[in-house]
Formats: structure tokens, C-alpha cells, sequence
């Protein structure tokens, strides 16, 4: 294992942090992104429903395949359209 | 006989620390199958065996010498630890410290330290020995890292396996757009073979976070650069340098304007750590010229909290922020060094620090006479930033060889070149005036009628560099100078 020296004031902790939550979902657009393994969909379809009755705006994404990290471009998209992303992971 | 007085005197201090492992006491050998030498004295170590208390570290092969029940020091932990440099090596000890030592095989000395005459009659009486693997390059580092990591105290960040060790500093922030080079403890650890000073030392307290730097912090950053150990020293100081209230990094690097730190090296050091002051000074291609000033901003971005959009505001930046450093050809100048001009005795070793932009060329390949030149020169520098501002901003006029030709053979020396610059960038109030020449920008209406100096009287640092060829010299506009922004900081090197 590679072992590095942190070079900074370590003010922050070592792991990375994670991107800010939301507030709230209400008005905001949520990306659910489908990891193409079966019956996500099932998952991801009530989990729109429950979003919609709280007044956010939903975006539907899938990944070609569920072995490899999703192509750049759709991440990218993700990115650009919406404020948070629901990965689902469903088998 | 080859005693270490500073090994026994280290000898003592872990030996109270209890870091050394203590060894037993009488005859101590240290071996390895792949040496000559090893293998032509195992039979006089068996002879030694029977006489005298005798015990045999063996750094490859277990079971080297045979029949004397080595012990095994494949890990080379006992090896590092007692400085064994080379094999054979032969130790006193007495109540478990070393109290003589004789490396390679030699009959007298190793008669003497054991006592026992006759030895290896047949043999040559001297035979050299091979290097320890102990201080084998493939081992040292790991081994140094192992029993001297613990004086290194900052974070240890453990990759997992899924990490690249080089994308961890761009994901984590600790990099400035290129790639750096993995910190890890042997490399740090070799990095603060370059300075004598205590890795725990403070160094500065450094903007905009004003988090106490150490030594430390300042060589992982510096590894990160890719500096070589030999330049911390030159780091050091210019971290010290940067972090005064005179330089004032914190507002250089707030500023909307496009400087940074620009590092201008005087003395010796120069010539020892392989720096560039010739043909493409400010260019790439040199590893001292290219890391020192980038050590210097990764210690602001890392240690200070310092980066781009965050506190550094600059509106355009400039390429020299990731690191701009160079050295003054001192050899070739017909002027003292620029670090003189500071107070320092020429042949100091120094660091400069101006708060400055990219460098911008002066043509003139028509002038031959002092006065003729030093008019080019001041028409560019009356433009500088803004031809219709005044003591606003220092300058670096860096006057390339073919160029200080001309002034050393007219016998200019820097104080005559200074004084007409200042006299030929005076500047008639009417053309700086706001509106002046249809430009809004401007000084206010208080200047009609007066002559108004284009350079505060200490606002033009003049530096000798550059190629051999080229009719060329260069600008480096500063940043707001003088009490009121940056003062151009000049710092001995320690």
C-alpha cells in the first residue's frame, strides 16, 4: 500500500468530503440514473413517483451497462442538468 | 582502524531512546553470501567462534557461514541500524554498545579488536569487502523510511488500491494543474537531507490561512515540485521571504491583477544546484529554474490554503504563477549583484523576491551607444501596465548580455543605467492626465503641469541574464509596490 505525506495544513479530514446535500428537493431537478441491472427500474419508478409528490423535477438516466463507471459524457450530462443524482443499485 | 565517533555518539542517543537494538556483547560480525570477501573469512570466523564469544548477522542467506548459527538479518533492520556500511564488518561490543570496529577483512585489525592471533594464516592480509545491503540503493530508502519515519509528523494519507498514486494529488487538491511527485516518506525524508534544520521548525506562517509551516510541510511540498534536496535551502527562504509583511503573498495572491512571486537567485548556490541564468532563462527545460518557484506556490495553495478562484482572485493570472524562478549570470554582468542592491556582500547566496508578471521583450537591435538604448528601454517602461499610470508599480528590467555589453563598454555602471531610466521615464502630468490622448484612464487633474516620475526612486531592480546571442532584454511589470501592496523582499540563504 502506498502510504503519501498530506501536504496541506490538514485542517480538512483526509478523506474526501462529500459534494453538499440539498436543502430540499422541492423545485429542484433530481437525475435517477439506472445502472442497467434488472428490475432497477422497478426501484427507480417509485422512487420518481415519491419525488414528483414533492415537487421535484425528475430526470431519467441509464448507464449502457452496469459492469463499467458510466461513459463521461453521460456523467457530464448528469452534471450539467441536474442539482443531485439518485444512483440505484437494484438485484 | 575505522571508528565513527558521530555513529557512537548516535549510538548512545538511540541507546537511550531505545530505538537501537542492543547487541550482544563480545564479537559481532556482519556478513552476506554474495561477497567475496564474506566467503574467503568464514573459516576464520569458525576460528574465531571457538575462541571467543562471537555472533554473526548474515544480511542474504540464512544460513551463511555454515555451522555457525547466524542470525538472520535478511530484514537488514540490525544492519541499518548499527550503520553497517560494507561486509565484512567487524564490531566490539561491550554491555551492548560497539566499542571498535574493522570493515573488510584486515589480519591486524581484526588480531587487535578480537583478541586472537594467528588468524586466517593462509590468507591475503587485507581483502576489501562489498557494500552492505544495508546501504544498497534498492534497500536504503524503504529501510530509512521504516526507522527514520518517525520523525516526519504530518498525515499519513493511505492510497487504497483502487487510488493512482499520481491522479490522488489532483483529486485531493494538493496539485497545481500538473502532475507532482508522490510524497511519500523515503522521498521526503530524502528531501530534508538538503537542510540542516529540524523538520519541526517553523519556517512562516503562511497566508492566507496563517498556518505555521514547517520545515516539513515546505519539503513534501518541495518533492512534490520535483525540486532535488539541494534546492530546499533556496526553498526555505523563499517561503521565509514571501511570507513578511513586506512581501505580502496573501494580497499578490488576492489581487485581480496577473502577478505572482518571481525568484531571482544570486550567489554560488546557483552554479551548485545546476540553475539556469543563460540562453532561455525564463523558458523551460531547467529542473532547478522550473521547481523551486513552483515549491514555493504549492506551500501557498497546499499549506496556506491558497487557489485559484478561491482567494486568489487574479482576473488573467499569468503561465509564471505555477512557478517562476531564475538565476542572475553574475559571471558575465558588468554590475554587482542584483542581491547587493539589498544591503547583501556580492557572492552571498540569495533569494529575491518580486511581486511581478510575465516577462515582456525589449527589442533594440540598432542601438550601439549607452544613451541611445537606454531611451528603448524607457519608452517600453513608460507603457508598462498602463502608459498613463505613475508610481504605481516596480519593475525587473533584465538586461541581457548583448545588451550590458554596450553599457560596460561605454562604462555605465547599474547606477548611471538607473538614474537615466528614472530621468527618461518623467512623465509630463498633461499626457497622464485622465482623458489625456482620448483614454479615460489616467491620474487626476492635480498633475497638469508637473513631471511625474513613472517609478517610485527604489521601483526599478535592474538583473543580468539571458543568452549569448539576441539584442533582446526584458520587463517584468510588478504588482501594486511599496508600502501600500508587495515590497520586493531580498533574503541571504542560510
Amino acid at each position: 500500500m502506498t502510504i503519501l505525506l498530506d501536504p496541506t495544513s490538514e485542517r480538512v479530514p483526509a478523506a474526501r468530503e462529500r459534494a453538499a446535500r440539498l436543502a430540499s428537493i422541492e423545485g429542484r431537478t433530481i437525475g435517477l440514473l439506472d445502472i442497467a441491472k434488472m428490475r432497477g427500474d422497478v426501484f427507480l419508478d417509485r422512487l420518481e413517483e415519491r419525488l414528483a409528490e414533492r415537487g421535484a423535477k425528475v430526470l431519467r438516466f441509464k448507464k449502457p451497462t452496469f459492469t463499467k463507471p458510466a461513459p463521461i459524457d453521460l456523467r457530464q450530462e448528469i452534471a450539467e442538468r441536474c442539482d443531485a443524482v439518485v444512483e440505484a443499485l437494484a438485484d | 582502524m575505522a571508528t565513527n565517533p558521530a555513529q557512537a555518539a548516535d549510538a548512545q542517543e538511540s541507546d537511550e531512546a531505545g530505538a537501537r537494538p542492543p547487541l550482544p556483547s563480545g564479537v559481532v560480525a556482519f556478513v552476506k553470501r554474495d561477497c567475496p570477501t564474506c566467503e574467503l573469512v568464514a573459516p576464520v570466523l569458525a576460528a574465531l567462534a571457538k575462541r571467543v564469544p562471537l555472533t554473526v548477522y548474515t544480511q542474504d542467506d540464512p544460513g551463511f557461514p555454515e555451522a555457525l548459527s547466524p542470525v538472520d538479518d535478511t530484514a537488514l533492520a540490525v544492519s541499518w541500524q548499527h550503520g553497517i556500511e560494507a561486509v565484512p564488518t567487524l564490531l566490539r561490543v561491550e554491555s551492548g554498545r560497539e566499542v571498535e570496529r574493522a570493515v573488510g577483512w584486515h589480519r591486524e585489525e581484526w588480531e587487535a579488536l578480537s583478541g586472537v592471533e594467528g588468524l586466517g594464516p593462509g590468507l591475503p592480509a587485507l581483502r576489501p569487502g562489498c557494500g552492505s545491503l544495508s546501504v544498497d540503493p534498492a534497500h536504503a530508502p524503504a529501510l530509512r523510511a521504516r526507522f527514520e519515519g518517525g520523525k516526519l509528523h504530518a498525515r499519513r494519507v493511505a492510497l487504497s488500491s483502487l487510488e493512482d498514486e499520481m491522479e490522488i494529488a489532483f483529486e485531493r487538491g494538493w496539485s497545481d494543474g500538473l502532475p507532482v511527485v508522490p510524497p511519500t516518506e523515503a522521498r521526503v525524508l530524502a528531501m530534508l537531507d538538503g537542510t540542516d534544520r529540524d523538520p519541526q521548525d517553523i519556517v512562516a506562517t503562511v497566508p492566507p490561512d496563517l498556518v505555521p509551516c514547517t520545515v516539513e510541510k515546505v519539503a513534501i511540498n518541495a518533492v512534490m515540485a520535483g525540486c532535488r534536496p539541494e534546492y530546499l535551502p533556496v526553498v526555505l527562504t523563499a517561503v521565509e521571504a514571501a511570507c513578511t509583511d513586506a512581501f505580502n503573498v496573501h494580497g499578490l495572491l488576492a489581487t485581480t491583477m496577473s502577478a505572482g512571486p518571481v525568484l531571482i537567485v544570486n550567489g554560488p548556490i546557483r552554479r551548485r544546484i545546476g540553475m539556469n541564468s543563460g540562453k532561455n532563462v525564463f523558458g523551460q527545460g531547467n529542473r532547478a529554474n522550473s521547481t523551486i518557484g513552483r515549491a514555493l506556490q504549492l506551500v501557498v495553495r497546499n499549506v496556506g490554503g491558497g487557489r485559484p478562484g478561491d482567494v486568489d482572485r487574479a482576473t488573467l493570472g499569468n503561465p509564471g504563477k505555477v512557478g517562476f524562478c531564475f538565476a542572475e549570470d553574475e559571471e558575465g554582468s558588468p554590475w554587482t549583484p542584483l542581491a547587493t542592491d539589498f544591503g547583501l556582500e556580492a557572492g552571498t547566496n540569495a533569494v529575491t523576491l518580486f511581486p511581478g508578471e510575465g516577462p515582456r521583450t525589449i527589442v533594440d537591435q540598432l542601438s550601439r551607444e549607452p544613451e541611445s538604448l537606454s531611451r528603448s528601454f524607457a519608452a517600453a517602461l513608460r507603457s508598462m501596465l498602463s502608459p498613463k499610470m505613475a508610481l504605481a508599480f516596480d519593475v525587473v528590467l533584465v538586461v541581457s548580455p548583448e545588451h550590458a555589453r554596450i553599457y560596460r563598454e561605454a562604462g555605465w555602471s547599474k547606477e548611471d543605467l538607473r538614474a537615466k531610466l528614472h530621468a527618461l521615464t518623467l512623465m509630463p502630468g498633461d499626457e497622464l492626465v485622465r482623458g489625456a490622448g482620448g483614454i479615460a484612464e489616467g491620474l487626476p487633474e492635480g498633475v497638469r503641469g508637473q513631471s511625474i516620475p513613472k517609478f517610485r526612486p527604489d521601483g526599478i531592480h535592474i538583473v543580468h541574464a539571458g543568452g549569448g546571442a539576441g539584442l533582446f532584454s526584458a520587463i517584468i511589470p510588478g504588482w501594486a509596490n511599496g508600502a501600500m501592496g508587495s515590497q520586493t523582499v531580498c533574503r541571504a540563504i542560510d
